[in-house]
């Protein structure tokens, strides 16, 4: 290509981008001024910043971007998924404004924080118990089953328990290889705080961000490692987010839940399985093996946590407006983001919580 | 040699040269910069083992006999760790000082000498690629292939006393002792060929001229005079690799299958202490933080005791030569 076609090649095509930016940045604008949910005004230029979680990662993401561009163009918002644990760590220092987080503070450490804590559910997400196995594509499994197999009780796919809980299906005798995170993570607590819940006498294991797997068990970094696991390997099963349980194409299997019936991981069963659980004082739920009849028993629910006395002025009425965004118009996103919206008596609560934050 | 010594002995005496003040201030500054070496090392060593103490002191002389890791339970038995660690770098080693002493040997001895000069550039180039794209490799490429090998291997060698044992274990995505050994043992063949190959380069021409003037072959030549002239220097490349092997993270973790187990299975899952800091540090708390920083004080202290080891040699290899 000599220096002049190049030109000419390029030249058009300089020209498409110029009008692209400046459609794309003109419609912004007229978009935006148009629209202030809620209808506050424009809040001064603020930064917000928070850890924690990284199972909301995904909605935080896409609704803290949606904030700073449709409501309050001047607040920024920086987010890093760091873990439910460090999160917590990072609000006690003061080093974050709120903490994500998939688990409660524990009573040990509720006096290492700056003051009292608010927690704010914000959605919540089905655990798929996924798995890979040749002519096999549906799967009803009970409590029990679940914890016998991930404790290595059983170990091939022709189980009397495992026929128990699919009468018709045809089972090959392929070994089961279980498929858990390396990685002290909250998928982990949650998962085995519903087999200790659901199947205490076969749960022996406990529940924690680690457990002590079976020594024939294989170990992988977060959920996409999992998921790539159980997607290369014949017999493997394993627990991933709902989110990218689906990214990565697995199969699911359906759970047996408190109430005796089958229910395949569905956003509608997690937001059921929320509206079936009680709520504590402080606002916090428990919506593992949930009594509803539609809910999915393994449902992980996942909170904002913040300081009910905010110290700095703009700080809190900008942290005061994100939740309220996040509460009102995320709640609309989250299914497209594979997230469970909060059902509604829940949501009422938590927006309840909203209006004890203190605001010098 | 007599006339060159009268302008010596001028330097030495009361006279001040101009260099004398330079000479002092870098005598200085290079004792405290060997010195800051040590000062750093004893920190560390202090601050960890500090870090450390709650778990050290919980489990006692448990914390290295027992192999529960039970975090729910807060048991820290890091001996299937210590055990993994060791089993790995051994295989590492099994399969890396062979062909890194026959790169070296072909380098030295056998290439036409405008070959060698390219392909000591590509051993070198294999030390320069970074340790999480060898493990992404072996998690993706190696691991998967490798589990039918694996059944094969073991089926051959079902009835043979203890590689039955040695060569068996779950036939599970491949994932193992065996998969994280061969990809450290590509991670350390650099090393080991480059130091080798410094070390083979030492031996005096006139020595192997000596071997070949008396009528030996090629092989006879290596095996009396290059060998007995470098087993200090290979001994000290081996435990250099040895140290490189034993700390290696990320690679290990993405495909040593992370299982708690002590076994001398090698196709089973299993994990090194390096890799479950790198996996697990993350999302710890007390004791079981304390447990994996003392994890580190374990690693921290074994490096050690290995790289004074490889020292010892290399020193006492130096002392023969120079003394030869």
């Amino acid at each position: 290509m000599t220096p002049t076609t190049a030109r000419r090649c390029l030249a058009p095509l300089a020209v498409v981008m110029l009008v692209a930016v400046g459609a794309c940045g003109s419609s912004k604008k007229s978009g935006g001024a148009s629209t202030t949910p809620g209808g506050g005004s424009q809040l001064p230029a603020t930064t917000l910043s928070g850890s924690g979680s990284s199972f909301q990662d995904a909605f935080d993401e896409q609704v803290f971007r949606d904030f700073t561009s449709d409501a309050q163009k001047n607040v920024t918002v920086n987010y890093s998924p760091t873990g439910s644990g460090q999160g917590q760590t990072d609000l006690q220092g003061g080093l974050v404004d709120f903490a994500g987080s998939d688990s409660l503070v524990k009573a040990a450490d509720v006096s290492k924080f700056k003051g009292a804590l608010l927690y704010v559910p914000i959605v919540s997400a089905p655990i798929t118990i996924s798995y890979k196995l040749s002519g096999v594509t549906s799967l009803t499994l009970s409590a029990s089953t679940i914890a016998k197999i991930f404790s290595s009780k059983i170990t091939t796919w022709d189980a009397p328990e495992i026929k128990a809980d699919n009468p018709s299906a045809s089972l090959p005798s392929t070994p089961i290889v279980v498929v858990h995170r390396s990685d002290g993570s909250g998928t982990t607590a949650n998962f085995t705080k519903y087999l200790t819940e659901a199947a205490p006498s076969d749960w022996t294991l406990g529940t924690d961000k680690v457990v002590n797997w079976a020594s024939n068990t294989i170990g992988a970094a977060k959920n996409t490692g999992v998921a790539e696991k159980i997607s290369s390997t014949d017999g493997a099963i394993g627990y991933v987010d709902f989110s990218d349980a689906k990214a990565a194409n697995l199969t699911f299997a359906s759970i047996k839940n408190a109430a005796g019936k089958v229910v395949a991981p569905t956003l509608a069963g997690a937001t059921a399985a929320m509206a079936s659980a009680p709520v504590t004082a402080d606002v916090t739920v428990s919506p593992m093996n949930a009594p509803g009849t539609d809910a999915y028993p393994i449902t992980s629910p996942t909170y904002m946590i913040v300081y009910e006395n905010q110290t700095d002025h703009n700080k809190g009425t900008a942290l005061k407006a994100l939740l309220e965004y996040v509460l009102g118009a995320g709640q609309a996103k989250a299914e497209s983001l594979d997230f469970a919206k909060l059902p509604d008596a829940l949501l009422a609560k938590a927006k309840a919580q909203l209006d004890k934050i203190q605001i010098p | 040699m007599v006339a060159d010594s009268p302008p010596v002995a001028h330097l030495s005496d009361g006279h001040r040269p101009p260099g004398r003040f330079a000479d002092l201030a870098f005598r200085w500054v290079a004792l405290l910069a060997g010195l800051s070496v040590l000062v750093v090392l004893a920190l560390i060593a202090f601050s960890t083992t500090h870090e450390a103490w709650p778990a050290f002191s919980k489990e006692g002389i448990h914390f290295f006999t027992s192999k529960r890791w039970d975090v729910p339970g807060q048991h820290f038995g890091a001996l299937a760790f210590i055990a993994g660690t060791l089993l790995v770098s051994a295989i590492a080693l099994f399969f890396a000082v062979p062909v890194s002493i026959g790169i070296a040997l072909f380098i030295t001895e056998v290439v036409p000498r405008r070959l060698r000069r390219s392909i000591v550039y590509v051993v070198d180039l294999l030390a320069a690629v970074p340790s999480v794209v060898y493990g992404l490799w072996g998690a993706t490429v190696l691991a998967p292939k490798s589990t039918g090998f694996y059944d094969n291997v073991a089926r051959t060698f079902r009835s043979v006393p203890i590689l039955h044992t040695l060569l068996s274990g779950q036939p599970v995505s491949g994932v193992s002792y065996m998969t994280a050994g061969v990809i450290v043992a590509l991670m350390i063949t650099p090393i080991i060929t480059s130091i080798t190959r410094e070390v083979f380069a030492t031996v005096p021409t006139s020595q192997k001229e000596a071997a070949t003037a008396l009528g030996a072959t090629r092989w006879e030549m290596i095996r009396g005079s290059v060998f007995p002239h470098s087993r200090g220097g290979i001994v000290g490349a081996v435990l250099i690799g040895l140290g490189r092997a034993m700390g290696e993270t990320i690679a290990v973790a993405l495909v040593v299958g992370s299982a708690t187990s002590l076994t001398g299975r090698l196709f089973s899952p299993g994990d090194t202490m390096a890799a479950v800091i790198a996996n697990q540090f993350g999302e710890a708390t007390d004791t079981y933080r304390a447990a994996l920083v003392g994890l580190g004080v374990v690693l921290f202290a074994i490096t050690i005791v290995i790289g004074v080891i490889a020292r010892a040699f290399v020193a006492r290899a130096d002392a023969r030569s120079a003394g030869a």
